[in-house]
Order: structure tokens, then sequence, then C-alpha cells
């Protein structure tokens, strides 16, 4: 067996960022949002991803501020640890371990050093129970602390975590589950508890789920799945209770928030309409509406500016109050079911797979981001459930990414089919797809299957299809139309028996087209539409198919429905070799001979990778992940990795992804890669005391570069010289410009910043620090900005030696900071 | 259950009138409610809302504003008098004009001394509630505008007054304005239309809560007269306002229908600072909301549509019965049609005019379920109009279809009326005692030779019919007891005894051959709604309000032995739960042991001779019945037989005559004006 130990499967990127709550940090700079183990801090002015917080082992269950510290955020996990972290700088302050899985975390200011914290009781998960506990955190200096003093406060608790919430000021908590809602009041320690009829004459669904509270006034607002929000009030009383009813979404309300000032609530639901309902005058109402999928959470900065949205459609929506959107942090949109496999374009080297409905995403899995969405469809989308509309199914891309085929259909449960061939030009102009031809009947029914030829030259198309017969496709084969001859029509029609083929192939070179006819394969020569010979290795019809690639182009793989991996060899058109394994995918590596199979098992999924030359796999692991896995993809490296390890030289080249049925986007990550990670996210860390404007980006890099010189000469000068420089810059473009001097002036001192550094061969930090002295003078704040800059940088990097002075040195630094050093400047001032 | 020949009775379109105001009397638990064709009903809220009183209106009467003074109820309209109401013999005590044009709204102050209305030429008239009359006091300062509401503080010093685009406070001393507060109008087109400020209501805080056109709920400060909250309840009129006594919660009902409620809640709780805050919404209405208001378990709210609504607020009931159901009162608990039992005729009574039917007929028997064939069409055969302005107060044919009687609140009417095969005349007959000047009830004895009138003290006259005229025969007066008006007569079918029901829940039972007071059945606390002497036994057969039933033995005086069964095993649950009062109370001639009952929704047959259901046997139980064999359906079937619907259909019964092997259902329409 391959020693598997550094090889681990890990969530890389696509994670959903709409699981919880998004957090607005206090002074609304930053969005917070957990992230399969991570969490993320995004910019909320450029909706940049700065760094994200690791060190979680399994998916981050919920995100909450510290009510004590505004810059220090808690997670909790389901590996049943709790987290404070430094959000700004991205450490890892201390770790909690409660030894149970956490599915969400509340805390409130009154309550210092208690957490609230959801915890499942039940023992197997199909009889969910879930309890919301209180955990002291004891005071210790460690870094990982165990946290044992534990006290239930409720054990009726919903799954839901935004049905449970605090009250004004932490004096009461309220939960509610199916159709009970109950207000624990801490200082009583009594609990109240209303219950609905689960339906009335009108057939009213009463199911609470979601709640909020009102920040100043004893007033709590329940959504319910009907759509009703109540506003529940006098809750201390078991009768005189009373609510008010408001009705506007038409279905269930998925969240409720109150502004902090409490003049406002929003609410959301599957409508994708965010709702702001003025508190007190509660028939007035304002809309934002379309804002994509359904809203699943609303959080509200601290000064009630911004609002946060998470959609269904994995995105997260800035929105400004004055109901504005001003910024979208989109995720990999995932969907019910990917239909597309999943794909690489060969130009940008994005993932590309069904996205928001009707359309394609291209998604660059190195920097995580969503780059843009192609609509295919061209169709508004309409968001209600139990409608047929069209689905983008299959797509394919030819091998220089010029051309991306598409297919598009709709009338999947009834029986009147309605299907689009598309096929899409790159226009290098615009840098984007441009629809070329589109095919309404391409064939008379479903098309199973698709791909383009490989070779360079001519770029040829071929669809199999359920009505037994696959077609080619060319570009510019008719000749009845006058024009450029750009368009796409058919070139050849084939078919085996009348059988219904399942799926087809190119060969690495093109010279031969492989398409499976139940169990038969047929060989053909795409020059000449001759069938060259047909292998068949009964019984068990075709599922996947793929040809050898480099030294193994001779052979040709293929999987049956009756767990057989079949190998052919095409010289002597005989089978190779076959073994008896149930592979649900097979994905070959388009840089090495590698072919990966996935093959489920019993309740889990076991990976093989191996070349079809040998008998030997490179590369096993057991056990993968627990559900079936139907789409992989081999994603090319940008450098690749130059590992000498049998078990990891699979992963040199290309990195394997791979999507479950849960629709978690999974790879496997070797330890050195990890490494150079962590090490990487290291320096990252961003100076944000300067907005992240396109300007600031342009200059940034200029100064990384200099930096970069710099530090190859002096090294010890580097650091001061850079932050006199920017501050120059800065106080250029940060002064307004009527209270500017003239440019005159400002001329010589922006030349002086750059001249210092031509002359500033082995100059003494004394200097340096006289030329920032002047300019704190006039701007404070900025310099500020700047030291605590170089303290990040301090903690940030090990290896940097900075020099620490002593009190007696610094006091001899002020010394000399007063003495006149003016006459200094002149003889710059007078320098040509 | 029996079998019976159905007349499907679908030609009395009674409308009811929509409700104009609502005055509820703390004291005595009494709704008053006044309708727009100018009659005053009084219901007992304690009672089930049984409809205990029913003062007929008149042409050109329209009522604006109900009040109660003590036990005294008043009234104004826009023929500008006040009226004050007897209600013992229930009828129009006196009407004074007040000198000021159409009157738009009438209040009294806590203190039960004065009255104050508000009237058209822009005067709050005071008047003084004296013993027995009211007397003009005074008028408050003259407003340049109509006065369309009013609201008395309730310490009595000031009144508030909603006036088009404003409100004005007075001080009753002074009898000057203190605070003119101005009332915004709507935006957009509705800006150049006036603001009416339909309902003002003064709360002894010293806020001012106002109900406008715009459809704001308005809160006001008295002190500083400036705008405390405003509340846009709807798009339209915000038309009625009532507040609880304990001023904890206030009702709105408005032009859409429906009743928002708002509640003075604390917003930090167990702290002081309250605010109004608008909790509920009621929607039973389908028209506008005339009149609202809030008593102590319940708010009750009346409208153009003319059905009264009470819809108990759970929070403040302490047990949760069939007394604290939502409750939708929509027509009369009173008999609107009498028939002639002998001759296949039918009366129906409308405020101003009767109408006299006759049946269709068909062909033999058919077998039960199948409809017959109808030989002969049902025919109107008279329509008489009332003479003068008086709505007609009760009305009766005589069983034999020969007599024809009606009263007025001031003119009782008896008509002889002909009819061989298609002739029809009547003639009126023109010399009456004097007596028989106006009656609260009539009655025909079961031969149509006398005819019994329930009038002023509880008593009844009796007068004998013949071909020559009408003859006065005596009087039955009761030994003792109250002397509220009379609303039941009951006559034995062997014309020996009569049984009349005052308002006070006193039966009385009179001997007709010796014209003297033979017994009084024991008061019990719930009214009676229907009555009736068994043709045979000469058994009292009463039902009540709160859906009890009682058996009263005439010849023994005391209840008979199933009445007594019935008390001590109690009624069934669904029975009790029943929230329309039985209207009616017959007999099956064939068999001895049928009691007929019927309310506005369901028929019943009590079976004495069966055993009584209790509350585990399936109360509705006849089509489990059915599906059972002869001998099982013995040992499942209980007293109670109910049938709620006809052909599928729900029933709108509103009588049941019963002649033979006839039975009479009509259906209803109910629609709003």
């Amino acid at each position: 067996m391959v020693e598997t130990s550094d090889i681990r499967v890990v969530r890389c990127g696509g994670s959903k960022v709409n699981l919880t709550p998004p957090i607005i940090s206090s002074d609304s700079r930053f969005v917070l949002c957990t992230s399969g183990d991570l969490v993320k801090v995004y910019s909320t002015r450029t909706e940049e991803w700065l760094h994200s917080l690791q060190g979680h082992t399994n998916q981050v269950t919920g995100i909450t501020l510290n009510p004590a510290n505004h810059l220090q955020v808690y997670s909790c996990s389901v590996d049943g640890t709790v987290k404070l972290w430094d959000f700004i700088d991205g450490i890892l302050i201390k770790t909690f371990v409660i030894g149970c899985p956490l599915f969400a975390i509340y805390v409130s200011e009154k309550h210092t050093g208690v957490l609230f914290l959801h915890v499942s009781m039940a023992t197997d998960s199909k009889n969910e129970c879930f309890q919301l506990v209180s955990v002291h955190l004891p005071k210790s200096a460690e870094q990982e602390v165990e946290a044992k003093e534990m006290s239930a406060v409720s054990s009726h608790i919903s799954k839901n975590p935004s049905c449970t919430a605090f009250g004004r000021g932490g004096e009461y908590i309220a939960f509610a589950r199916h159709l009970q809602l109950n207000v624990y009041f801490f200082r009583k320690q009594k609990t109240y508890s209303f219950s609905l009829k689960a339906t009335d004459k009108k057939g009213a669904k009463n199911a609470f789920t979601c709640i909020a509270c009102h920040p100043t006034d004893d007033c709590i607002a329940t959504g319910h799945e009907d759509g009703k929000i109540r506003l529940w009030r006098n809750f201390i009383h078991k009768k005189e209770y009373t609510y008010s009813t408001q009705h506007w979404h038409h279905n269930a309300v998925n969240t409720l928030c109150f502004t902090p000032e409490g003049t406002h609530l929003l609410s959301g639901g599957i409508e994708s309409v965010l709702v702001q309902w003025q508190y007190g005058a509660d028939n007035r109402k304002e809309f934002l509406p379309r804002l994509g999928g359904s809203i699943l959470h609303i959080s509200a900065s601290s000064d009630g500016q911004l609002f946060c949205t998470s959609h269904s459609d994995n995105k997260i929506t800035v929105i400004e109050s004055s109901f504005k959107v001003c910024g979208v942090i989109q995720g990999l949109v995932k969907g019910d079911a990917v239909l597309t496999d999943l794909m690489i374009d060969p130009r940008s080297k994005a993932l590309v797979l069904n996205g928001k409905p009707g359309h394609l995403q291209f998604y660059s899995l190195l920097r995580d981001k969503h780059l843009y969405n192609l609509d295919i469809v061209q169709q508004e989308y309409i968001y209600e459930a139990g409608l047929d509309q069209f689905e983008v199914v299959k797509a394919a891309f030819d091998i220089k990414g010029s051309w991306l085929a598409t297919v598009e259909e709709r009338g999947k449960k009834s029986s009147d089919l309605e299907f689009f061939l598309k096929l899409w030009a790159f226009d290098e102009r615009t840098q984007s797809f441009v629809l070329n031809t589109t095919i309404t009947a391409a064939h008379t029914d479903r098309i199973i299957s698709m791909c383009f030829s490989s070779s360079e030259e001519t770029t040829m198309l071929v669809t199999a299809a359920e009505d037994s017969q696959f077609k080619a496709w060319c570009q510019g084969a008719d000749a009845d139309t006058q024009q450029d001859q750009n368009f796409w029509s058919c070139d050849f029609v084939g078919s085996y028996h009348k059988l219904n083929p399942t799926n087809c192939s190119f060969s690495a070179d093109s010279s031969l087209l492989a398409v499976s006819f139940q169990e038969v394969i047929t060989i053909w020569s795409p020059d000449t539409w001759e069938m060259l010979t047909t292998l068949c290795q009964p019984p068990g019809v075709i599922r996947d198919l793929c040809f050898g690639r480099l030294s193994c182009s001779k052979y040709l793989l293929g999987t049956t429905t009756k767990n057989l991996l079949c190998c052919w060899n095409l010289l002597t058109c005989e089978l190779e070799w076959s073994t008896s394994v149930d592979v649900s995918k097979l994905q070959p590596d388009p840089f090495s001979e590698n072919v990966a199979a996935f093959s489920y098992q019993s309740k889990h999924t076991d990976l093989f990778v191996f070349k079809p030359s040998e008998p030997r796999p490179l590369f096993t692991n057991k056990n993968v992940c627990s559900e079936k896995v139907h789409r992989a993809v081999f994603v090319p490296r940008e450098e690749p990795l130059n590992s000498c390890d049998e078990s990891t030289q699979w992963l040199n080249r290309s990195q394997l992804y791979f999507l479950t049925q849960n629709m978690d986007l999974l790879t496997f990550s070797t330890a050195t890669e990890e490494d150079r990670m962590l090490s990487s996210s290291k320096q990252l860390v961003i100076d944000d005391s300067v907005a992240v404007t396109p300007f600031y980006l342009l200059l940034g890099k200029h100064r990384q570069q200099q930096q970069k010189l710099n530090t190859q000469s002096h090294p010890v000068s580097d650091k001061p010289q850079q932050t006199q420089g920017s501050v120059t810059i800065k106080e250029l473009l940060h002064t307004p410009a009527h209270v500017l001097p003239a440019a005159s002036v400002l001329c010589s001192m922006f030349v002086n910043s750059f001249l210092i550094s031509n002359t500033g061969v082995q100059q003494d930090p004394l200097r340096e620090e006289m030329d920032s002295e002047k300019e704190e003078e006039d701007s404070e704040e900025e310099m500020e900005a700047c030291d605590s800059q170089q303290e990040l940088r301090a903690q940030g990097s090990v290896d940097e030696v900075t020099p620490k002075l002593s009190k007696a040195q610094e006091r001899e630094l002020k010394r000399v900071r007063k003495t006149d050093f003016s006459w200094m400047a002149g003889l710059i001032d007078s320098k040509p | 259950m029996g079998e019976f020949k159905v007349h499907r009775v679908r030609f009395f379109d009674y409308m009811p009138s929509g409700i104009r105001a609502l005055a509820f009397n703390q004291d005595t638990e009494r709704m008053a409610v006044a309708r727009m064709d100018g009659s005053v009903e009084v219901f007992h809220c304690s009672d089930r809302f049984f409809q205990e009183k029913i003062i007929p209106g008149r042409e050109q009467c329209g009522i604006e504003g109900l009040s109660w003074v003590g036990e005294r109820l008043f009234s104004a309209g826009l023929n500008g008098g006040i009226t004050e109401y007897d209600l013992t013999n229930q009828k129009v005590k006196y009407t004074i004009d007040a000198y000021g044009g159409p009157i738009w709204t009438i209040t009294g102050n806590q203190q039960g001394t004065h009255l104050a209305v508000g009237c058209e030429d822009g005067t709050v008239k005071l008047f003084e509630v004296n013993e027995d009359q009211i007397q003009f006091e005074r008028n408050l300062d003259r407003q340049k505008s109509r006065i369309i509401s009013l609201s008395w503080h309730p310490s009595g010093s000031k009144i508030a007054a909603g006036m088009m685009d404003m409100i004005q406070v007075f001080n009753v001393e002074t009898g000057h304005s203190i605070h003119r507060m101005l009332a915004d109008r709507g935006a957009g087109t509705s800006r150049s239309k006036e603001c009416v400020v339909w309902s003002v209501v003064y709360l002894s805080d010293g806020t001012i809560i106002t109900g406008d056109s715009v459809g704001m709920v308005k809160l006001w400060d008295d002190q500083t007269g400036t705008l405390i909250k405003s509340h846009n309840v709807t798009k339209c009129d915000v038309l009625a306002l009532s507040v609880s006594q304990n001023e904890d919660s206030l009702v709105a009902g408005t032009s859409e229908g429906i009743v928002v409620q708002f509640q003075f809640v604390s917003m930090v709780l167990e702290k002081d600072d309250k605010e109004w805050v608008r909790t509920r919404t009621f929607r039973n209405h389908t028209h506008d909301i005339r009149a609202v208001a809030e008593i102590t378990t319940a708010v009750v709210s009346g409208g153009m549509d003319a059905q009264l609504v009470v819809r108990p607020l759970l929070d403040k009931i302490e047990v949760r019965s069939a007394a604290s159901a939502l409750r939708k009162i929509h027509f009369p608990h009173r008999r609107l049609v009498s028939c002639a039992r002998k001759s296949g005729l039918m009366l129906f009574q409308y405020p101003g005019h009767l109408e006299l039917w006759r049946l269709g007929e068909s062909e033999g028997k058919g077998t039960p379920g199948s409809s017959l064939f109808v030989k002969r069409n049902p025919e109107k055969l008279l329509q008489l109009k009332v003479k003068g302005e008086d709505h007609i107060r009760c009305s009766a044919v005589s069983p034999c279809g020969g007599w024809i009687v009606y009263s007025t609140a001031s003119t009782l009417r008896l008509y002889r009326l002909h009819c061989d095969n298609n002739n029809i005349s009547i003639t009126k007959i023109s010399k009456l005692p004097k007596v028989l000047s106006s009656a609260n009830q009539l009655c025909f004895s079961s031969d149509s030779s006398h005819l019994f009138s329930a009038s002023a003290q509880s008593s009844v006259h009796i007068a004998s019919l013949s071909q020559s005229g009408c003859k006065f025969v005596g009087t039955l007066k009761p030994k003792s007891g109250s002397h509220q008006a009379i609303h039941l007569l009951a006559a034995s079918e062997d014309g020996k005894w009569l049984a009349s029901a005052n308002s006070d829940h006193e039966v009385h039972i009179y001997n007709l051959q010796t014209q003297k007071a033979h017994c009084t059945v024991p008061v019990y606390s719930s009214a009676v709604t229907a009555m009736g002497i068994h043709p045979a036994t000469n058994c009292l057969f009463m039902m009540h309000a709160d859906q009890q039933m009682f058996e009263y033995s005439i010849e023994q005086k005391q209840y008979t032995d199933w009445s007594r069964t019935v008390q001590r095993k109690g009624l069934h649950r669904f029975w009790v739960e029943r929230d329309t009062p039985c209207l009616n109370v017959m007999f099956n001639p064939q068999n001895p042991s049928h009691v007929i009952l019927h309310d506005m929704y369901m028929l019943c047959i009590i079976d004495q001779s069966l055993p009584l259901p209790d509350d585990k046997t399936q109360f509705y139980n006849q089509l489990t019945l059915k599906s059972l064999t002869e001998e099982q359906r013995k040992s499942q079937s209980h007293a109670f037989k109910v049938c709620k619907t006809f052909k599928d259909r729900p029933l709108h019964l509103y009588v049941c005559g019963l002649s033979e092997e006839v039975c009479f259902i009509k259906r209803l329409q109910i629609v709003p004006c």
C-alpha cells in the first residue's frame, strides 16, 4: 500500500459563505463570514478577500463579535472548539475546547465571559435534539483551555440557529421550536412559553422560522412559515401577552433583523426581496427587490450604516442604509445539482460549471473568487418553486478555449422535452464568449454526451443523443450561406444498430473517436467517418469512456454498469486488462498518463490513481468521503510542484478537485503544499490604513517592487525609507485639494522622498526619523497608522529582525530630533 | 326521525338593516344597537347575546348616536331630535327637538348628569338629565363646521369634539374652547378633500384619540394640544373608536371592514412608560364598520353588512367556554314568519309591509329523499303596506287562514281574509276594542276563535273573533312580578291554556276558561327563546338562550320527570356550544314523544323516549346510524337527531311550521346592502 499520510482531503475553495449570518466589524470596514473550515475576512468597500482565519479542523458553524473587544471574534465549529481571533491581523488568540460538536454561538454584553452554544445531544444524527448551554470561559493565560463549566439553559431548541436571539441588553433569551415560543429570563430564571395553533381555518402555517429581539424595547419579532411576522409584547404575562401580525412575504420568512437603533425591522425570504418595516408604523415599508437567490440571513453593522444579506446562491450582498447595493461577495454558486461536468476553461484556467440558474459560472480556484457568469439561456429566471425553466445541462470547451458548446433543456419531468445546442466563440476583443450558433433541433431526443475534438487545426464537435444517433458538427461546412462561413452545421450522422449511444470521446490526437452504444464501443476515424472496429465486453452498459494520454495513448478505458473497469489496447484491439470495481467517475489527467477513478462501495468512496499501462495503482485513498462522487476535474497548477515522493508525484502538475453529492468541493493537498501556503499567508498582511482603491493597488505594486530591490542591496534601511516615501504619497493623495499648498512646494517634497532612496547609502536611522518627524507634525494620524503597520510587520514575519531600541537609546533619539537639521534639507533642496 | 314533506321556501328575502351605532352599558351588561332603519335593539351580553328587546323604527328616522345614561337609553338622529326609549314597554318614550339641525352625535357623561349632542350648525348642546325628562341647559362656543363626534373627559369637566379638519377641546364650565388641534388632510389628490374626524375618545390621563377619514388614528395631548403619535391604520376611513373600561385597549373600526386593536403596553417590561401599540387585527366584516364597542371580554362591531360580530378577547377571559366563542348575529331572534297550518299560508313580516304566500302543492307520495312533482307553484297572494310611518312590531296569521293581524307602535290592525279559489279579498275590521290599540306580541288560538294580544304591564288581552267582528273578552294579568313586555305567547291546542314569557325571564300560565293566572314557572337565569305547549300532555316546553331546555307540566305545576332527568344528566357539549338560540318549539302529531326544535342553522328532533347522550357519545350520529343494522341502531341512537344540511346544502332556517306531515323550511338570502 502506498503511504497516504501526507496527502489529505481538504475543503478548499468554493465553500458556502451563506451558512451563517455574516458579521460586519464595528467600524464597518470588514465583513466576516464562515467558509468551510475557515472564517473569511472581506473588505466591505472593495469586496476583496483580505485574509482568512485558519485553524478549525471542521466546518465553522458560527461567528460572533466579542462584546468585550470589538476587534476580536469568537468562532465555533463542529470540531468542538471555540476560538477567539484578532480578525484584523488574523491571529488566533485562544482556543476553548468544549468537547462536543457546536452548531451556533451567541454572546451578550451583559454576560461577560459566558458563551451560549447550541450543542447536539443525540448520539446519532437521525433524531436531532439540540440544547442551548451556557459555557463559562475560564480565565487562563494559556493558548488552549478546556472549558468545562457548562450549564444547560434549555433543551427546547430548534436546529435552526436563527430561532434563538437575545433580548434587550441580554436580560432574556428568546427561542422557538415548531409552534412554541419560549422566553427565558436570566434574572428570574423563569421561562415563559407561548404556543400557536398549527393551522387555523384560513390555512395559516404558524411554525416559527426565525426570531429577532428589539434592542431597546421588550418586543420580539418572529417569522413564520406562511410569511407572517408577529411582534410580541407583554410576554411576562401568561394570558395578557399580545402580538400584532404583519403579512407581506408569500412564503416562509427566513430571517429577521432589527437595526441597532431599533427603528426598523428587516426581513427576507424566498422572494429575494429585502423588506424594511418601520418599527411602530407597521404598514410603512420599503423594498429592495431582485437581490438574486432567496435571502437566508441579514445582519446590520453596529452603527446601522450597512446591512449584509446572504443568499442561497452563495452570495453576500452589502447594502447601504439608504437601500442601495454597494457590494457583492460571490462564492461558488452551487444550486441543487451540478448538471454540467466540472470543466476548466483553457484560457483563464477557471473552473466552469452551472452557476446561477441558466448561467455558466467561471470560478478561479486559485484565488477562490467568482470571476463572472455567462448567461447561456438568456431568459429571465423566475424565483418560484415548481416552475419548469431552462437549465444548462451540458457544456464543453475545445482544447484552446476558443469554442464553448452548451446544451440547455427544459421539460425534464413532463414529456415535451425542449432543448437547444448553442456554440459560443471566444471574442478576443471583449474577452468573453459570444453566441455563434444556436441549433434548435440538433437531435430528436435528449443529448447524452458531447465532446470537442482535441486537434489543433480543425475543431469538431460530436454529440450523442438518445435518438440512437451521434452527430459531428463542423464549422462553416454549410455551402448555402454566403457569409463568412463562421457558423456550425452538421457534418456527419452516425448510428450503430439503432442502439442508444451512452458516451463519446476523442483520443488525445483526435485521430480516433470512440462512441459507446450500450454494451458496444465503436471506434471511428473522424477523417473518413469510417467505423474502424468495435469493442465489446458484456455484460453491462458502458458508463464512462476515456482514452489514455501521452505514452498510454494506445489504451482506451471504459467502465460499465456491471462494475467492470476495462482497458483495451487499440493496437491489438484486445482487452488488455479488466478489474471488477464500481467506478462512479473516471477522470483522466490531461497533463500526464494518470487516470483517477472514484469507486463507491458500501457507503464510502475510494480513489484510485493509476496509469493504464501499469497494473499497480500509483495512489490509493480509501474513504475519501462518505457520499458518491460524480464530478471531478484535474486543475493544472500555476507552477508545478517538484515532489519526488512516489505517492504525491501525481499531484505535481495538476490538482484533483471533486464534487460530492452534498455539493462539497474537495481536493487533495500535500504536506509541502500546505507548508508553503501557511508561510505565504503570513506575508499577506495588508495595510488597511489605506483604502484599497485601484490607484492604491498601482502604487502598492510599485512600492513592493521597490521593496524587493532594496532588500537585495540594503535590508536594514529598507523599512523606514519605504514608510517615509508612502507618507509623502499619502499626504499628497489624502489632503483635500483646497487645503494643499502650492504645487511647487509639494513638488520638492515629493521629489525629496525619491531622492533619499538614491542617496541613502548606509544612512543613519536618525536622519530618517527626522524626516518622518516633519510629517508627523501635520499628519499625526497617518503616522500612527504607519507605526501600527510596522508593528504588524514585526508580528507577522518571524525571520525579519527588527532593531529594538532600549530606553536610553530612545531618549538619545529624542534629543537628536530636537536639534536643528534644517541645513541638511537646504542642502537637498539645492541639489539639481 | 320520521318522514316529512319539505317545502323549500326561497321567497322570503328579508334584508336586515345595517348597524349604525352601538352603546354598551357596563352595569346592566346590555348592548344597545341602532340600525339604519331606525330600530333599536337591546342585547344581553352575559346571556349569550340574546336579543332581549326590539324597538321598531320609523320611516325617515336615521339614528346617528346612542347613549346610555344610567339605565336610560337615548338616541339622536339626523331629524334633529333626541329620543328617550321606554325599555320596559319597548317603545319610544318621547322625542324633543334640539333646534340645532341634524344631530351627528350624542354622548352622556359618566356622572349621568348631562347629555351632549353635536349638531350640524356647529354647536355642542348640553342637556340636563332630569328624573323623567331631559332639559336643554346651554350651548358651548359655536363653531363654524358641524360637530361629527364628541367625547367627555371621564371627570366631566372637558369635552373633545371632532369636526371637519380639526378637533376642539371645550371646558364645560365656561363653555369656551381650550385647544384647537388641526387634523392633517391626506396626501396627493385627497388634499383637497376635508378630513372628517369621525370618532374621538377622551382618556382620563388627558390623551385624546381620534380616528379620521384619512385613515389615521392619532393621539393628542390635551395639556399642550399637540400630536403625540399617529398610526396609519388604513387607506380609507377610520369610522369608529372605542376604549375599554380600564383604558388599556382601544379598538378602531374602518371602512375596509377590519377592526384594529391598540393596546397600552409598557415598552420595557415592568416599567411604567407605556405606549399605545397596534396589536391585533380582526377581519370579520365584509363592509364598512360603523360602530365598535369594547366590552369587558370581547370586541363588538357592527356595520353595513348588518351583522353584529362579538369577537372574544382571549386574554380577558377566565375560562374558555361556549359563552365566550366568536359570535355573529345576522337576524333577529324573533319569528318574523307565521303560518296558517290548515290552509298552507305563510305570512312574512318585513319592516314596512306584510306578504302572504300560498305554498305549492305536489302530487302523491314519494320515496324518502326524492323530490316531488310540483302541481302548483307557490304564489304571492297579498302584500299589505303599513299605514303611517311606524314599522311593524309583530304580526300573525290565524291557523285557519282567515285572519291577519299586525301591530305597530301606535296601531293594531285586524283583517278578515276571504279566499275562495283564486279570488282573494280582505276586509279591515274597523271597530276594534279600545284596549287593542297596540301589542307587543300577537297570537291566535288554535281554533282561530280568539286573538291574544300582549300589551303593557305584562298583561294579555283576549278578543273573540267571529264573522261579525271582534269583541273584547277579558284581560289576563299576572299575579305579581315585573311589568316587562311580553315577547312570547303560546296557546295550547285544546284552547285551555296560554303561556306568556317576558323579558325578565318570567313565564306565566293562564287558564283561559277561568281567565285567571294559573301558575308561574320558576324563573330561570336565562331568557326564554322559544316555547310551546304539547297538544297531548299539555306540558310547556321551553328553550332558553343558554341552550337549556325545560318541560313543565301545567296540570301538575311542576317540571316533568324527563325535564328533571335532562337537568340531572346535563346536555351534550355540542348542544350547549351552539351559538344561535332556538327559535321555535313544535310537536309531531304522529309521535307524541317527538319535540321539534330549530335555530338558524339546524333542525333537531328530540325523541323523549330514547336515552340522552352523555359527553362521550357521538352527538351528530346520523351518518353512523345509517351504516348500522337495525339492532345496532337501537343501541346507538340517542334522543337528539340533528339535521344541518338539506340536499347537501347548509340550512338557513328561519321558521318551520308543521301540520300533519309537512315541514316547512325556509332559506334566507343574506344580502348585505
